[in-house]
């Protein structure tokens, strides 16, 4: 039996989420955004949240939607100004959100560092721009690097093609994204997926995560957007 | 005559040797994916996960699980690999990948880039993964037009909008000239419809020829 608990609903499948939570949610763009576990932390409730995600909402849904509802205090991400991302251009202008700009490979990084137990990383991105600024550097093999600290979830929702009872997923295209990532860094990890199959259907060599870094499954019915305007 | 767009594509695409692997960054330098040679066996690398990317898909290829940087459907070439973000980004901080091909508001004469912000009041700054191509990448592209609509120089003594990167790029691809820049300054390697000398008369940084 494994300790990945199987649910019903994305309702219960976002039980216990906690006003201040620092939630990882995966996607870039629309691809990848687990949509109805986002829903479902809408009707939840939990307010005064910290969203770590590529972008900052597309269109009405999704991110977005649960943007428009106030329960976001901060969004830290690499890229919130989109062709579609009028919610959040909205609660910026209007000094309504906080913004915490993070060049993507450094959002990735920093996630990934949580999830291995890495304390911390140097890395060149960003040496000489404002986004390093007052961060602490050291030159190493003649060329400068920054020191970048792990981002940690309380929670991380994603979206995966497929899982089995045991929590191991795979992903589709590139809908895999940040799932893989976000799934290690955060206390727990939920993941909607369009398939849950018995043990032992997953080709083990195929296994993208594993499901040690999976708490709760739900089964839901993919639903799908395009990012609109994109070019 | 200076190049329109898609002519500069061609013109970056000629430059990329075969074999590379190659990242094409969001909005005019898509365009060069158009003009590759076939079989020259360049792979696309797009950021959000993906090598080998195909060209934009169309009527019923379009999945909305398949897209590249700019979130615009595209397709699979044979040999296509998927991956997640941080090896991705590994692929390009690694110094992985041979060329990328990036848009700029302004680069400097020794190569420093600025393309994410202007830094103006109200605007909404985002960097995507801009910041790590541009120290990842073994050679940086810039395609841009070499004049802004006011007719200022795009090419600059020094960067006046925050930077991405310091000494980054490599060359400049503009409608009217292919200009190389680096720790000894620009130098022109070609030009389109102008004359080096009077290009010299309106860039506001000494140039040299190649």
């Amino acid at each position: 039996m494994s300790r990945t608990e199987i649910l019903d609903s994305a309702d219960e499948a976002v039980r216990g989420v906690e006003d201040g939570s620092t939630v990882l949610v995966g996607g870039f763009g629309m691809a990848g955004m687990p949509f109805d576990l986002v829903d479902a932390l809408i009707r939840q409730g939990a307010g005064d949240l910290t969203i770590v995600s590529n972008n900052a909402g597309n269109g009405d849904v999704g991110l977005a939607a649960l943007l428009k509802t106030g329960r976001v205090r901060k969004v830290i991400c690499s890229f919130p100004r989109q062709s579609d991302s009028y919610v959040f251009d909205e609660l910026y202008r209007a000094g309504r959100i906080e913004l915490e700009v993070v060049p993507q490979g450094n959002l990735a990084e920093r996630m990934r560092a949580a999830g291995a137990g890495i304390g911390a990383f140097y890395c060149p991105t960003g040496v000489g721009t404002p986004l390093a600024e007052g961060k602490e550097t050291r030159t190493i093999d003649g060329r400068v690097h920054v020191l970048e600290y792990p981002i940690r979830g309380d929670v991380a929702l994603i979206s995966a093609h497929r899982a089995d009872t045991m929590g191991n997923l795979v992903y589709r295209k590139t809908a895999r994204n940040f799932g893989p990532v976000m799934a290690t860094a955060a206390a727990r990890t939920v993941v909607q997926v369009g398939e849950i199959v018995p043990a032992g259907d997953l080709d083990p060599e195929a296994v993208v995560t594993p499901g040690i870094y999976v708490d709760r499954i739900v089964r839901v019915e993919a639903r799908h957007y395009t990012v609109q305007g994109a070019r | 005559m200076p190049l329109n767009p898609d002519e500069l594509a061609a013109v970056v695409a000629r430059d990329i040797p075969a074999g590379s692997y190659v990242n094409l960054g969001i909005g005019r330098p898509t365009k060069v994916a158009d003009h590759l040679p076939e079989g020259a066996g360049i792979v696309l690398h797009t950021e959000n996960g993906m090598l080998n990317m195909g060209p934009a898909a169309s009527g019923e290829q379009i999945d909305p699980d398949l897209t590249n940087a700019g979130k615009v459907p595209v397709t699979e070439l044979p040999g296509a690999s998927y991956f997640h973000h941080a090896d991705s980004f590994a692929m390009m901080r690694g110094g992985h990948l041979d060329v990328c091909v990036l848009g700029a508001f302004q680069v400097s004469a020794t190569g420093d880039l600025a393309n994410w912000h202007t830094g103006a009041a109200g605007a909404i700054p985002a960097v995507g993964g801009a910041m790590d191509l541009a120290i990842g990448a073994k050679q940086v592209f810039v395609m841009m037009t070499l004049f802004d609509k006011q007719g200022r120089s795009k090419l600059v003594p020094e960067c006046t909008y925050p930077l991405t990167g310091v000494g980054c790029v490599s060359r400049v691809y503009t409608d009217v000239a292919v200009i190389e820049v680096g720790p000894d300054g620009a130098a022109v390697r070609e030009t389109f419809g102008v004359t080096v000398d009077e290009l010299a008369e309106r860039l506001p940084v000494p140039i040299k020829s190649a």
